[in-house]
């Protein structure tokens, strides 16, 4: 088994009409994942990487019978969309836009909260579950098949994770891009729970950053759940100066809180392996699991 | 994007945040002008800087006449204030906030922030005011006291009474502090603030709740909604090779060490920045090329790195998704051809099309060093600046 995406999936495009939303949507279906439809206002009836533009995620579904969503809108109607995709009552929607303010997600997760619609990011590179489906902007290739589960607040770092887990010959189960605003929808705790109950996941590789309590509270959790998995952290921005954003708009060390030092500490105190290198990723995940 | 104590000021008198009257001077001359205008016996003249604790190093002072103005005034402009948050660089005051004293029976802090976990901004307030709240939250947690804003209702009345009753407030003071948070609110919620905090909100002679300081932060990504905001955006606070790649879309922070480093994506280029320190050398910066790594972005990142005179070697690690390696190859055989680079340059190049760029790389007739691994990368551009000792 994958988790979030896998052979089920039916996936749309918001925003498919789009730069982006058409240069990763081709990449997306050339992957094979079992894409169905796009969707952009004003734009329906075309038809767009060989699928059908709807104006709206509801007529999609409607249609399509979709149950995933990936939007690529732009920043001042990202909110809106992952709005849209969650009334629509689908089950997965994948925000990969960056930079959306932060007070449109505090609206949009006020607004889901209640609702079953899991949310992944925004400013992420999506999901992946090797050979099965990718929906997301991560390169396929680099990717196999596995028994690891990947969650990261990082993109590009991920892909260096993923190739140091097949360079170790691991596989992945899902890699999952969480985002890197301070505002997101599923956490690192939301992953880890996926991943403890998935059969086909045998250990978990944590790739976190400066800024916020996100990897404290994994940690605590981790022990109050006593995880048996076994699972290699990392956390980017030790030496990041405090008060600086990082890139991302969440990778800021603010009032003194988010620091790698704080982070490494709660992990280590929950049994996690955190490597000091991001070049030991690879390595620690495959002795992790061999010692098992 | 952070803006100065005056501007914020502005903004709360236009939406009806009581501060004391003031002006903005940019010369002694001005400062004097100012002083006559608001006709008082006290002012403040306060340093206009981007960073807190500006009282403690020298940057507020009181004058009670006009000649207290004038030495002031020429103390505090031009000089280099040091505080906590500028680091020991400082940072030059080139303008001053001239304002009248007012008549403190007490001090509080007022504050809101986005509370990351509970994903909602909150209000937070504490009787401890005039202090660095840092201080507080560490060593007196309970004197803060906090409301978690509904962001459909938008602060209520009701939160903004307690918030008062909280800070011990009594009779009218309550009634002109309710309207305050309420009005406080909305300028932060109506600008897309990321912070704002009036440390100290004081408590009047007279009763009245005012805010005597005001820092104000602005969530970049809300800024396309606000164009009118960057009119108070002061480039003279900013770093200028920061500025510089900015104008590039290029996400540059210079920090103080000898390696440069050149890396796509934010995380990536963190985790660079520790490796080169966990193998013994210090980051000279961060530089994050984003999505399009081609010749001409590759170009300007030398050149800023470059600006640096610290820098020693320089590090590219790029992993290539959507960037295709061959293209960031030719790229930075492009730009060494453009901008003199007379350090050594250690390439990494992993992902999309990287056996094309290897190939590129090694029959240029420049001279890189080429890394096969991220720890090989990390190896070679520290040994580069130590002298191959290691």
């Amino acid at each position: 088994m994958s988790v979030l995406v896998g052979n089920n999936t039916r996936l749309i495009i918001q925003g498919i009409t789009g730069t982006e939303g058409s240069f990763h949507g081709s990449q997306i279906k050339e992957y094979g994942t079992n894409l169905v439809g796009g969707v952009t206002p004003r734009k329906g009836g075309q038809e767009v990487l060989g699928v059908p533009v709807f104006n709206s995620v509801q007529e999609a579904k409607a249609e399509t019978d979709c149950n995933t969503s990936v939007i690529f809108v732009p920043p001042a109607f990202a909110a809106g969309a992952v709005i849209e995709a969650v009334e629509a009552g689908l089950e997965l929607v994948i925000c990969i836009t960056e930079g959306i303010p932060a007070a449109d997600m505090v609206k949009v997760n006020h607004k889901i909260k209640d609702l079953p619609t899991r949310l992944v990011g925004p400013n992420c590179p999506g999901v992946i579950s090797p050979g099965k489906a990718k929906v997301g902007i991560m390169p396929g290739f680099i990717h196999e098949p596995g028994t690891i589960g990947v969650v990261s607040r990082s993109g590009t770092l991920t892909y260096e994770a993923v190739h140091q887990l097949v360079a170790a010959g691991l596989g992945q189960s899902t890699s999952v891009g969480i985002g890197g605003d301070p505002i997101i929808g599923t956490t690192f705790i939301d992953m880890l729970s996926l991943f403890a109950d998935d059969d086909e996941t045998e250990g978990i590789v944590m790739i976190g950053e400066i800024g916020g309590t996100a990897e404290e509270e994994a940690a605590q959790w981790v022990i109050e759940n006593n995880l048996q998995k076994p699972v290699v952290a990392f956390i980017a921005g030790q030496t990041a100066p405090p008060g600086r954003r990082m890139g991302h708009a969440g990778a800021i060390i603010a009032g003194g809180k988010g620091t790698a030092a704080e982070k490494v500490t709660s992990l280590e105190t929950a049994g996690i392996h955190v490597v000091k290198s991001p070049a030991d990723i690879g390595k620690a995940m495959a002795e992790a699991t061999n010692t098992k | 994007m952070k803006i100065h104590e005056y501007q914020a000021k502005e903004l709360f008198r236009q939406n009806n945040v009581s501060v004391p009257e003031g002006t903005v001077a940019f010369s002694l001359e001005e400062a004097l002008t100012a002083y006559d205008r608001l006709n008082v016996k006290t002012v403040v003249v306060k340093a206009q800087i981007h960073a807190g604790g500006r009282g403690k190093g020298g940057g507020v002072k009181l004058a009670h006449s006009r000649n207290e103005v004038k030495t002031h005034a020429e103390e505090i402009l031009g000089m280099n204030l040091v505080t906590h948050q500028t680091g020991p660089g400082g940072k030059e005051v080139q303008r001053l906030l001239i304002e009248s004293g007012v008549d403190i029976a007490r001090e509080c802090y007022a504050g809101i922030v986005l509370d990351r976990a509970e994903k909602q901004f909150v209000f937070m307030v504490s009787t401890e005011g005039g202090v660095e709240i840092e201080k507080v939250a560490a060593e007196t947690p309970e004197k803060i006291i906090k409301e978690w804003i509904d962001p459909e209702k938008g602060l209520t009345e009701d939160q903004a009474r307690n918030l008062a009753i909280a800070l011990e407030m009594t009779g009218t003071q309550i009634d002109s502090a309710v309207e305050i948070f309420l009005a406080v609110w909305k300028v932060f919620i109506e600008h897309d603030c990321s912070l704002l905090e009036i440390n100290p909100l004081v408590v009047t002679g007279d009763d009245n709740v005012m805010a005597l300081d005001a820092k104000m932060n602005f969530d970049d990504n809300g800024l396309f909604r606000h164009k009118e905001l960057l009119d108070y955006k002061d480039e003279s606070e900013e770093d200028a090779a920061e500025l510089e790649a900015s104008k590039y879309q290029l996400n540059y922070i210079k920090l103080d060490g000898n390696v440069g480093c050149m890396v796509n994506g934010a995380g990536l280029a963190m985790g660079t920045m520790d490796i080169i320190k966990l193998y013994g050398g210090e980051p000279a910066n961060f530089l994050d090329v984003g999505g399009v790594a081609n010749a001409e972005t590759v170009a300007n990142g030398f050149r800023i790195i470059l600006s640096d005179p610290n820098v020693k070697s320089i590090l590219i690690n790029i992993f290539g998704g959507i960037v295709r390696c061959d293209r960031v190859a030719q790229g930075v055989i492009d730009a060494m051809d453009t901008v003199n680079v007379s350090i050594p340059v250690v390439v990494r190049l992993e992902g999309t099309n990287a056996k094309q760029a290897a190939k590129l790389l090694k029959n240029s007739s420049l001279e890189f060093l080429v890394a096969t691994s991220l720890a090989d990368a990390a190896e070679k551009a520290v040994s580069a600046v130590t002298g191959g000792g290691l």
